[in-house]
C-alpha cells in the first residue's frame, strides 16, 4: 500500500536503510520496479540525498528508515530541510502499536522527536488511514511553504490490510496557505517601484522554491525596470550571475557592491527571503533609510526580523506576476534619471573589486582553484553541492549560477556533511549531468560514507575536496575573536584522499601546485565515475569580504588588513 | 488582565500594526485557537512557545465540537506587540491550527476564570470566610467542620483578589482553570 501511493504521487526515487521496523515496506519495495531505492549507509545521508534530490528538481524527495535510531539518525537532515523549506516526505518504521510505550527494541518517540524539526508528521495507527495520509503528506510538504513531514509507521499498521485510497479520494486538507498577494499592497509597491530612487532587488529562496515561472518573472522584472539584484545564499540562480544587473550574493561573505546597494537603498524588495541574521547584520542599523516590501508566502517571516512597510503574503510566482502586470498597465514607469545615478554609485562600488585575489607563489589560494573550476566547467550542464564553511561560501562568491535549482547547500541550518550526500541525490536525479560537490576536508569527512553510495549505483560525483588541512571557517573565527588561539580546529591525521578513493573503488586525484590544478580538474571531469579531487590549497586564507557579528552593512572588511579589533565585545557573542 | 494600551475594535490590523516602531512595551493579549483534535496537537502549540521562547500566562483547552473533532485552545500570553504578531503568525503555520483570534484587538470581550479554593479554620475566621464567599457569590462545594471549598467563577483579577483576601483566612489548596473566553456580540 505504501508503495502504490508513493507510486501515484509520482514518486520514482526514493532514498533509505532498512532495519526490522520497517521489513514489511521493504518487501514491498523488493517486488516492484516502478520506484528505485537508493541504499545509503546512513539515515542522514539518505535525507541530505533527498534534499539534493528535491532541490534540483523541484520534486519532494522521499526518505525511508526504520524505527528508534534510523529516525534519529535522520533528524538532522530533516531540520536541515526545514529551515531551507526543502519538501521531503519521510517514512519512518515504528515497533508494533501493542508495544509503543513500553521501551521495545529500537523504540523511540519519533513523532515526539521530530515535532519541532518537522511541518508537520503523524503518527499513523489504523491502516485504513495509511494511504490518505501518504496523500496528505505530500499535500502539507508542498503546499505553501515547503517543507519536511514525516509518517510513523508501526509494523503492524504495515503488515495489516485495508482498502487503498486514490489520491483523488483522499480527504483534502484544510491547509491551503493564500498564494495570492493583496492587491493593494502590490499596487503600493508598483507606486514605490515607480518613484524609487535608490532601489534593490533581494532575493531568496523563495524565488526558487516556487518553481521556474518565477524565476523567469523575476527576470522579466529585473530587467524591464533596470533595479540592481543581489540575492541570499539560498537564492542564487533565481536571477543569472552573468545578468547585467547582477551585483552578487549580499550578506555576511556578500559582495561589497551588494551590501552597500542594500545599506544605502531607498526602496528594499524582498522577494521569498526572510531577513536572516547572515544577511542584516546588525538589525538597528540595517539598511536604515529604506522603504521596506516583503513578499513571502510565509506570514510569520513577516515583520519577525525587520519591520516592513509593504507586506505582501502570497507565492512569489504569483505576485511578480500581479506586479507586472500592474507596473506594465500603467506603462512600466521608473525613475530612469535618478536610477542612471544610482547605478554610477553602484559602479564606483564595483571597483573596489572586492573579490580580488593574487594567485602567486606555489601553494594553490582557494580562490584561484573555484576561478579555474569555474572556467572549465562553465558550459557544462553543471549543479553544483557544497559542504559548510569558507568553501561554501568562496563557492558562492566565485562560481555563477545562470539557472535555478543549480545550486545545492546547506543555508539556515549549516550542516557541515551535506554535500556529498546532497550530491549523490543530484545525480539521481539528473544522470547525464556535471555534479560537483565543493567540499572542505573536514566536513566532507562528516559523510564520507557515502561515497559507498555513489560507487554502488555508479553515480559520477565530483568531489572537489578545498583540503586546508583546518576547519577553516572555525580558524577564520579564532583568529579575529580568540586571539589567534586555535583550541581544535585543526585537522589531524587526514586519511590520503587517494587512497581513500581507491579504497572506495572510485578515482582519487591530489594536486598541490597550481600549474597543475587545471589538468587535475580536466582529468576529474574526464573519467567516467565517482571522483575525490584533493586540491591542497592555502592552509591560513581568510574568507572576505566579511560583515564582522555585531556590524551593519557599510562596515565591511576587505582584507587582512582591516580586521584588527573588528569585532566589539557585543558582537563577540553572535555566532 | 493589565491595561491594553492599544486601540481596540481593529480587526484586520494588529496592535503592532498600529503602531510607528517596534515597541518595548508589553501587552497581555487572549488568543483563541481552533484546532483539530488530533494526538500532539496541544504539543505542537506549547511546543511552539517554549521552543521560542514566548510566555504562556494560562491555558485552557477542549474539544468543543465533537462531529468535527475541533478544540478550542485559549492562550493567555505577553509580550511586546512584535512578539504577539509572531506568536499568532506562528501558531497559524502550525498545519491543525484553523483559525487564530486575537480576543484583545478584535473587539471586546468576556473573559472568565473557574478555580476551586480549599479554606481550613475554626471560629471567627471560618464565619469571615463564609461572608467574603457571599460577596464575591463563590459557592461552597464541601464542607467539613474545620474545612471549605470555595467555587468561584469570574475574571482572573476578581479571582486573584478572592484568594488574596482567603489567604489569611486559612487558604490551603487553590486550582484554576485557566481563562476561557468568547468575543461579544455574533
Amino acid at each position: 500500500m505504501v508503495v502504490q501511493a508513493l507510486r501515484d504521487q509520482g514518486v520514482d526515487v526514493v532514498f533509505g536503510y532498512p532495519g526490522g521496523a520497517v521489513l514489511p515496506i521493504y518487501d514491498e519495495v523488493f517486488q516492484q520496479n516502478d520506484i528505485r531505492h537508493v541504499l545509503v549507509r546512513h539515515e542522514q545521508g539518505a535525507v541530505h540525498a533527498a534534499e539534493g534530490y528535491a532541490r534540483s528538481t523541484g520534486k519532494p524527495g522521499v526518505v525511508l528508515v526504520t524505527s528508534g535510531p534510523g529516525a534519529t539518525n535522520a533528524v538532522t537532515g530533516i531540520t536541515d530541510a526545514l529551515m531551507d523549506s526543502i519538501p521531503l516526505v519521510v517514512l519512518s518504521g515504528q515497533v508494533p502499536t501493542f508495544m509503543i510505550g513500553t521501551d521495545a527494541f529500537q523504540e523511540a518517540d519519533t513523532v515526539g522527536i521530530t515535532r519541532a524539526c518537522t511541518k508537520h508528521n503523524w503518527l499513523v495507527k489504523d491502516t485504513a488511514n495509511l494511504s490518505g495520509t501518504i496523500h496528505e503528506a505530500f499535500h502539507v510538504a508542498t503546499t505553501g511553504r515547503p517543507g519536511p513531514v514525516l509518517i510513523d509507521i508501526p509494523k503492524d499498521v504495515q503488515f495489516a490490510s485495508a482498502t487503498y485510497t486514490s489520491p483523488q479520494k483522499a480527504k483534502t486538507s484544510h491547509y491551503q496557505p493564500t498564494v495570492k498577494g493583496d492587491m493593494d499592497a502590490i499596487k503600493e509597491l508598483v507606486e514605490a517601484i515607480e518613484k524609487a530612487k535608490k532601489p534593490i532587488i533581494y532575493t531568496g529562496g523563495g524565488v526558487i522554491n516556487s518553481g521556474p515561472a518565477a524565476s523567469l518573472l523575476l527576470r522579466e522584472l529585473v530587467d524591464s525596470s533596470g533595479f540592481p539584484v543581489t540575492s541570499t545564499l539560498m537564492g542564487l540562480g533565481a536571477y543569472p550571475g552573468t545578468g547585467k544587473n547582477w551585483l552578487g550574493m549580499l550578506g555576511m561573505h556578500g559582495l561589497y557592491e551588494a551590501n552597500m546597494a542594500m545599506h544605502d537603498c531607498d526602496l528594499m524588495i524582498n522577494i521569498g527571503a526572510r531577513f536572516d541574521d547572515r544577511i542584516t547584520g546588525l538589525v538597528s542599523a540595517f539598511s536604515p533609510n529604506s522603504k521596506k516590501a516583503h513578499i513571502d508566502i510565509d506570514p510569520s517571516s513577516v515583520n519577525k526580523v525587520i519591520r516592513v512597510d509593504i507586506p505582501i503574503i502570497g507565492d512569489v510566482g504569483h505576485v511578480l506576476e500581479d506586479i507586472l502586470k500592474i507596473w506594465k498597465s500603467r506603462g512600466r514607469k521608473t525613475d530612469k534619471e535618478a536610477l542612471q545615478s544610482w547605478w554610477s554609485k553602484i559602479e564606483e562600488w564595483k571597483k573596489i573589486d572586492c573579490l580580488s585575489f593574487k594567485q602567486t607563489g606555489p601553494v594553490i589560494k582557494p580562490q584561484y582553484a573555484l576561478h579555474r573550476l569555474e572556467e572549465l566547467t562553465r558550459d557544462h550542464d553543471r549543479y553544483i553541492c557544497t559542504e559548510v564553511g569558507q568553501h561554501q561560501m568562496w563557492a558562492a562568491q566565485y562560481l555563477t549560477f545562470d539557472d535555478p535549482n543549480r545550486w545545492m547547500t546547506s543555508g539556515g541550518l549549516g550542516t557541515m556533511g551535506y554535500g556529498l550526500p546532497a550530491s549523490v541525490g543530484v545525480q539521481m536525479a539528473h544522470p547525464e549531468a556535471l555534479v560537483i560537490n565543493v567540499a572542505g576536508e573536514a566536513s566532507w569527512l562528516m559523510n564520507m560514507q557515502e561515497m559507498g553510495t555513489a560507487v554502488q549505483f555508479r553515480l559520477p560525483v565530483k568531489q572537489f575536496i578545498l583540503n586546508n588541512e583546518r576547519l577553516g571557517m572555525v580558524r577564520q573565527w579564532q583568529e579575529l575573536l580568540h586571539g589567534e588561539r586555535y583550541s581544535q580546529s585543526w585537522s589531524e591525521a587526514l586519511p590520503d584522499f587517494v587512497k581513500l578513493a581507491e579504497a572506495f573503488g572510485c578515482k582519487g586525484i591530489k594536486v598541490d601546485n597550481p600549474d597543475d590544478l587545471d589538468e587535475a580538474i580536466m582529468e576529474m571531469l574526464a573519467y567516467d565515475g565517482p571522483v575525490i579531487l584533493d586540491c591542497l590549497v592555502e592552509k591560513h586564507e581568510n574568507c572576505f569580504p566579511m560583515i564582522p557579528s555585531g556590524e551593519p552593512h557599510n562596515k565591511m572588511l576587505l582584507g587582512e588588513a582591516t580586521t584588527k579589533d573588528a569585532i566589539g565585545k557585543s558582537g563577540a557573542v553572535l555566532v | 488582565m493589565s491595561a491594553l494600551k492599544i486601540k481596540k475594535g481593529s480587526t484586520k490590523h494588529s496592535a503592532y500594526n498600529l503602531r510607528s516602531d517596534f515597541s518595548d512595551v508589553t501587552e497581555t493579549h487572549t488568543l483563541a485557537v481552533l484546532v483539530d483534535n488530533e494526538a500532539g496537537v496541544l504539543a505542537r502549540v506549547i511546543g511552539l512557545f517554549s521552543g521560542r521562547g514566548y510566555n504562556i500566562d494560562s491555558l485552557t483547552v477542549a474539544e468543543v465540537d465533537h462531529t468535527g473533532h475541533t478544540s478550542r485552545i485559549t492562550i493567555v500570553t505577553t509580550g511586546t506587540p512584535q512578539v504577539i504578531e509572531q506568536i499568532k503568525a506562528q501558531l497559524g503555520r502550525i498545519v491543525p491550527v484553523h483559525e487564530v483570534h486575537d480576543l484583545t484587538v478584535e473587539g471586546a470581550s468576556v473573559e472568565r476564570e473557574l478555580a476551586l479554593l480549599k479554606v481550613a479554620g475554626l471560629g471567627d475566621k471560618r464565619v469571615e470566610a463564609l461572608r467574603l464567599a457571599d460577596i464575591f457569590r463563590a459557592n461552597v462545594v464541601d464542607s467539613t467542620l474545620e474545612s471549605f471549598i470555595f467555587e468561584i467563577t469570574g475574571t482572573s483579577e476578581k479571582i486573584e483578589a478572592f484568594a488574596e483576601l482567603m489567604g489569611p483566612l486559612g487558604l490551603v489548596e487553590v486550582a484554576r482553570t485557566g481563562v476561557a473566553a468568547l468575543s461579544r456580540g455574533q
